[in-house]
């Protein structure tokens, strides 16, 4: 049963305790029991059915939400955990290791937070060190070299800001899975599940399908920072943080739309934190599902296909600027024969 | 030198700098040391401080000029904008902010691309403008930088970025986000044909970029006290409570924790590019031929649509 409460859900807080109350005496309340629990079901839809973004936030770092391990424990078998980049640490904001999906090998990654303090603590809050993103791509080299997909788990409120993080090259561990991501061989899939923090979560999100839960959140800063830098008002600190959220679109029906997710993957009613193995059947169907789908072609193919996929985000944002001239230092020139131009580009790895 | 743009005014946050219709200040306060500095002296010098040799920023279109043979180049930049795809506003409509930007710099966003030569290198050469909106990337930035890359593969020449930016554009949400993997993606193919990619990190590169295309450079390089890093000092200093150690996240901690090939003084970079580039690239005969003819019409850098090669 669900134990921690968000604000708006105050009306399916109150059941759910009337529900455990009676529980006690299940034979005398059995009647009244499932009344209260096909309540719980329409309100949990109803409120659910309309959220704001900012509480799609809240939803999206619920302390019960399901993380990583949740997924990976219910969705695959024999997952075996393996550590380390080879080079510095282990990241433990960061597992993955061999597992099988429907009978099938796969290398799982995912970014894990924890459910208590002492395992916040451990797992830093979900936050990866540039050894966890080293780790990340040790492992997906690994399944490119014995031909294994790669499934990738993104929940992270971002890389982590430290001191030891930006000496041990932060952002170059970041920029290289990215680059490195965009060309392996084999299929990858991406879910984001809970939290897509940044450039912490695109270290691990470069893949040829991209799931997103339906109350995960995507983003390229947090509300909260967005609001501090660009509303500069702390006194209105909270609301600035809410439209902020809003306005930076971050939910997944606006990412759907924008073509930066392919899919949404439905929650139970009232989230994934109310029902983790109910949460894990319908993202394990549609990750077998994905993974059917992209394995099928050659790598050649599927890799041309990552590249135009990502090549391709966001140029809906673009429009025609008129022409500036004589930018050149010398007399202006033709600039059709500036070789600019992308249609039919092919990328050279792929031919 | 075709531009005025960007000196003066130091004391103000980075994009305050004046635009390229205002004129020069004659006297300039040196962000390092403070001193009153004259600025012919600053501009013949530059824009590094004669004082104390902190290097101040400096516009795309100077670095350009400063960086290419004979100050001589050719604009490739794409004629696109963005149209701000979330209709974004916080306190002030992002669209605002884009036009000022745009009025300021005389650009369309924060990227310049030209093709030019660097000690007879032909290479591709894209160069970020900080005065537009903190240099931040979104869409245009980009795609701008995605179609040097491409244009690099295509020519087969090398690819050189300049970058000066704060990161990722807030305004335009997580359509900025993905242009990191874009443009990683695109440097990707780069890396595969086997072409030189240079990175220049230039006060400030931070966030995004830096998590992306400025640190995936054959080599980096930065010039000598620039701030780079993934997170920015303040976000940092919330997150541990406490001060930062002196010279963090500075190019030279860079260098000394091996993120970085060099530091290089900026009026040494134009060479030790020039060095590097012919360490790591020699033109296919097509281009050397046309490298040849470029030279011969005065002034002119090589034609692309000449050079590119059937693959």
């Amino acid at each position: 049963m669900q134990r921690e409460f968000l604000d708006f859900e105050a009306d399916i807080q109150a059941i759910v305790q009337r529900i455990e109350a009676l529980t006690g005496y299940p034979d005398s309340h059995r009647a009244e029991i499932a009344g209260l629990e096909r309540e719980l079901l329409r309100r949990r839809e109803r409120i659910y059915a309309g959220l704001t973004p900012w509480q799609r936030v809240r939803v999206a770092r619920h302390p019960e939400r399901p993380y990583s391990l949740d997924y990976v424990n219910r969705i695959f078998t024999g997952f075996t955990e393996i550590h380390g980049d080879r080079r510095y640490a282990d990241d433990p904001a960061v597992i993955g290791g061999p597992a099988w999906l429907a009978g099938a090998p796969v290398m799982v990654i995912g970014q894990q937070k924890g459910r208590d303090t002492a395992e916040r603590i451990h797992r830093n809050y979900g936050m990866p060190r540039p050894e966890g993103y080293r780790k990340a791509l040790r492992l997906m080299k690994m399944a490119e070299k014995f031909g294994r997909p790669v499934i990738a788990l993104v929940d992270t409120p971002g890389a982590f800001p430290g001191i030891e993080a930006e000496e041990r090259g932060q952002a170059e561990a970041i920029a290289r899975n990215l680059r490195e991501m965009a060309r392996l061989d084999v299929p990858v899939v991406v879910a984001i599940i809970g939290e897509g923090g940044s450039g912490g979560a695109l270290g691990i999100a470069v893949g040829d399908r991209i799931l997103m839960m339906e109350n995960a959140i995507y983003s390229v800063i947090s509300p909260e920072g967005c609001a501090a830098i660009l509303w500069k008002d702390p006194e209105r600190a909270h609301a600035a943080t809410e439209e902020a959220a809003a306005r930076m679109r971050v939910t997944a029906p606006e990412h759907l739309r924008n073509g930066l997710i392919d899919e949404i993957v439905p929650e139970p009613p009232g989230g994934a934190h109310t029902d983790h193995d109910g949460a894990a059947e319908l993202l394990g169907e549609r990750l077998r599902f994905a993974l059917r789908d992209v394995a099928a072609g050659s790598p050649a193919d599927r890799r041309e296909a990552r590249y135009r996929k990502f090549r391709d985000m966001g140029n809906f944002g673009l429009e025609e600027a008129p022409s500036r001239t004589a930018r050149d230092s010398s007399a202006p020139v033709d600039k059709g024969a500036a070789g600019g131009g992308t249609a039919g580009y092919r990328p050279a790895n792929t031919g | 030198m075709s531009t005025s743009e960007g000196r003066g005014n130091p004391g103000a946050s980075g994009d305050s700098r004046p635009g390229p219709q205002v004129p020069q200040g004659l006297f300039v306060r040196c962000e390092g040391c403070s001193e009153i500095i004259y600025g012919r002296a600053l501009r013949e010098n530059l824009e590094v401080c004669p004082r104390c040799d902190f290097h101040l920023r400096l516009g795309a279109r100077e670095r350009i000029e400063m960086l290419v043979d004979e100050g001589v180049y050719r604009e490739i930049s794409a004629d696109i904008r963005s149209n701000d795809p979330l209709r974004f506003r916080d306190r002030v409509e992002y669209r605002d902010r884009l036009s000022k930007g745009a009025e300021k710099t005389g650009l369309d966003d924060a990227v310049i691309v030209v093709r030019a030569e660097i000690e007879r290198t032909p290479v591709v050469l894209a160069v970020m403008e900080y005065a537009f909106i903190g240099g931040s990337m979104g869409v245009v930035v980009g795609e701008q930088i995605t179609r040097a890359v491409e244009t690099a593969c295509e020519a087969r020449v090398p690819l050189i970025v300049v970058s000066c930016s704060g990161g990722a554009r807030m305004q335009e949400g997580a359509l900025s986000l993905m242009q990191m993997a874009k443009i990683s993606s695109a440097l990707a193919v780069l890396d595969d044909a086997g072409l030189p990619y240079i990175s220049v990190l230039t006060h400030p590169t931070t966030g995004g970029v830096t998590a992306s295309y400025a640190m995936l450079g054959d080599m980096n390089l930065a010039e000598p006290g620039a701030l780079i890093g993934f997170a920015g000092p303040r976000v940092i200093r919330q997150t541990i409570r406490g001060e930062l150690p002196p010279g963090f996240q500075r190019s030279e901690f860079l260098l000394r924790h091996g993120m970085l090939d060099r530091v290089v003084h900026r009026r040494d970079l134009r060479g030790a590019l020039g060095s590097f580039l012919r360490f790591m690239y020699e033109p296919a005969e097509a281009a050397a031929s046309v490298e040849k003819d470029a030279a011969a019409t005065v002034h002119t850098a090589p034609e692309p649509a000449l050079v590119r090669t059937a693959r």
